[in-house]
């Protein structure tokens, strides 16, 4: 089978430090990643290089295209990187509000990626943006709100529902539930992990919450000063973790 | 490009100190340069140096620099304001052109050969001998949606206008039509989305396919773009809600044109209105040339 996603000795340093070095994997199609680590241990840096957000100093990214095969992302012109980034990748920000825009109604942000590749049918952007509403569990009557009323769950939600309209394959994720509270947290992930399964997803998360991979992802990355320093499955890597660093972010979890 | 002189000291007042049509013949020459760039790139916004003109912005700064840089001593101008020739925005910047330019002015549409205009289209049918100067206050048509100039331009460049739509769907959720009445957003040959500035949406029609140069002017935002003769201008829309040119249901009041622009006026405190045309050239001149008594049957047909 082809990788989804191929990565390569992707390097990025911000003047003399380093903000991620010589990372590389394979993400193979309905599988996810996670990728955690402490604050500034280059989890972000390395999500803005994969999803084409930074520009790294050194190395590939070479995606499955539905039309050519695997492509390197990072030699694609800025129109075929954009479009990709509209149709086949998503990205769900830590803050919705990053993510969505504020002052257009939740249908109108479900819409925005539709129109966007071309529909121009009202009634049918329409209808798919009441469905994509009910499948991340916001109401119908709330369509024409705009995401400033919603809760802080609903916008992530939204955002959510934004993003995989188009049915991407791919879908970075940073921090997904950062900020929320723990039930909240809960209801989001049970709904991540129901779409990941049902539209066979693919899926890079980036978290510092060990109980987000240990439920989402099937296999970790565990990075430290820009490095990979521990990889594998995540029950394996969680339950018997073989770096330092690791052993001391899995002890560091406060139990209940 | 000295003739003006001459022209300026005929009429007798103290303009020795103002070049030919107020803009010295440098910024005339940049306007000029990209005037002509814009209607090389039809619809695409070319960036500017605008002056400081001797009005506020808001009044017509941009317009009146493409009207400068485009006037000749043989040119015969017109300015309209809501389609009104004696509105003090229209007023000012005729007198100013007559004083700095002194060009011939008139209120006849069909006898211009510059006609700059705040928010309408006349309504008499342009000519290929004609250049209409519009005034834009913000020439970005996506600048509510998305506040980052560096994100719009590379939005036009990459003709990503899936968000022009956002907006139309937003209408449509919210008033169950498109309710952008003004400025609505217009594709040129298929290429730049445009704001055809505040022109009501019933004049859109008539900026696709014109005979006459269209060009547009914002002097505040240091832009100008332009539609060359007989561009194809297309009003976006959606396939179930198509792009209908609306106007008040009625016939004008003074001369009984159903097919003109109205606007309507409050004549009393009683809730007495009238619909007029809003383009008073074209009123008048419907008005001079209607057989005698044709007026007030139709005032009362048009009240029932």
């Amino acid at each position: 089978m082809t990788p989804l996603l191929q990565v390569r000795d992707i390097s990025r340093s911000y003047g003399p430090r380093i903000g991620c070095a010589d990372v590389s994997f394979e993400l193979y199609p309905g599988e996810v990643m996670g990728i955690v680590g402490e604050s500034g241990s280059g989890k972000s840096t390395l999500l803005g290089c994969l999803a084409g957000q930074l520009a790294p100093d050194a190395g590939e990214v070479l995606f499955d295209t539905r039309a050519e095969g695997p492509r390197d992302t990072l030699k694609m012109s800025e129109p075929e990187r954009r479009m990709l980034g509209r149709t086949d990748w998503a990205f769900v920000h830590q803050h919705a509000r990053d993510g969505l825009r504020m002052g257009v109604s939740a249908g109108g942000n479900v819409g925005e990626r539709l129109m966007a590749v071309g529909e121009r049918h009202y009634g049918e952007i329409r209808t798919q943006a009441l469905d994509w509403l009910g499948r991340v569990e916001i109401p119908d009557d709330r369509v024409d709100d705009r995401p400033r009323a919603f809760s802080g769950g609903m916008q992530q939600r939204l955002q959510i529902a934004r993003n995989l309209v188009t049915g991407p394959r791919l879908v970075f994720m940073d921090e997904p539930t950062g900020g929320l509270d723990v039930s909240v947290q809960a209801r989001l992930l049970d709904l991540l992990r129901g779409l990941v399964r049902e539209m066979g997803l693919s899926a890079i998360i980036v978290t510092h919450d060990l109980a987000v991979v240990r439920l989402l992802a099937d296999r970790l990355m565990v990075m430290k000063d820009g490095r990979v320093v521990e990889g594998g499955l995540t029950d394996q890597v969680l339950d018997d973790p073989q770096h330092e660093y690791t052993q001391l972010l899995v002890s560091s979890v406060l139990q209940v | 490009m000295s003739e003006g002189w001459n022209k300026m000291s005929d009429q007798g007042q103290e303009m020795d100190a103002y070049n030919f049509a107020y803009l010295d013949e440098q910024t005339k020459r940049m306007i000029r340069r990209a005037i002509l760039k814009a209607l090389a790139v039809p619809g695409y916004q070319v960036p500017f140096a605008s002056r400081e003109m001797p009005m506020p912005y808001g009044w017509g700064t941009g317009g009146v620099q493409v009207s400068a840089a485009t006037l000749t001593p043989e040119d015969t101008f017109k300015v309209i304001d809501q389609g009104a020739d004696d509105t003090t925005n229209a007023v000012s910047i005729r007198r100013f052109f007559e004083r700095t330019a002194g060009v011939a002015t008139t209120d006849e549409t069909a006898q211009a050969s510059v006609i700059q205009t705040r928010h309408r289209i006349p309504e008499t049918p342009l000519t290929e001998d004609q250049i209409l100067v519009y005034q834009v206050p913000i020439p970005e048509p996506l600048r509510f949606l998305e506040p980052s100039e560096v994100e719009t331009r590379k939005m036009h460049s990459l003709e990503e206008y899936g968000l022009m739509h956002v907006k139309l769907y937003e209408d449509i959720s919210r008033h169950g039509e498109i309710a952008t009445s003004y400025a609505y957003p217009v594709k040129v040959e298929g290429r730049y989305v445009m704001d055809p500035s505040p022109i009501p949406k019933f004049d859109n029609p008539k900026l696709s396919d014109c005979p006459a140069i269209q060009l547009f002017g914002a002097g505040r935002e240091q832009r100008i773009y332009a539609l060359p003769p007989y561009t194809r201008v297309v009003s976006l829309d959606f396939e179930d809600h198509p792009f209908i040119p609306s106007k008040a249901d009625h016939a004008c009041d003074l001369c009984a044109s159903r097919d003109s622009y109205l606007d309507e006026v409050i004549t009393d405190d009683a809730g007495g209105r009238m619909f007029v045309c809003s383009d008073t050239d074209y009123c008048r001149t419907r008005r001079a040339s209607a057989t005698p008594g044709l007026n007030s049957p139709d005032m009362t047909e048009a009240c029932s």
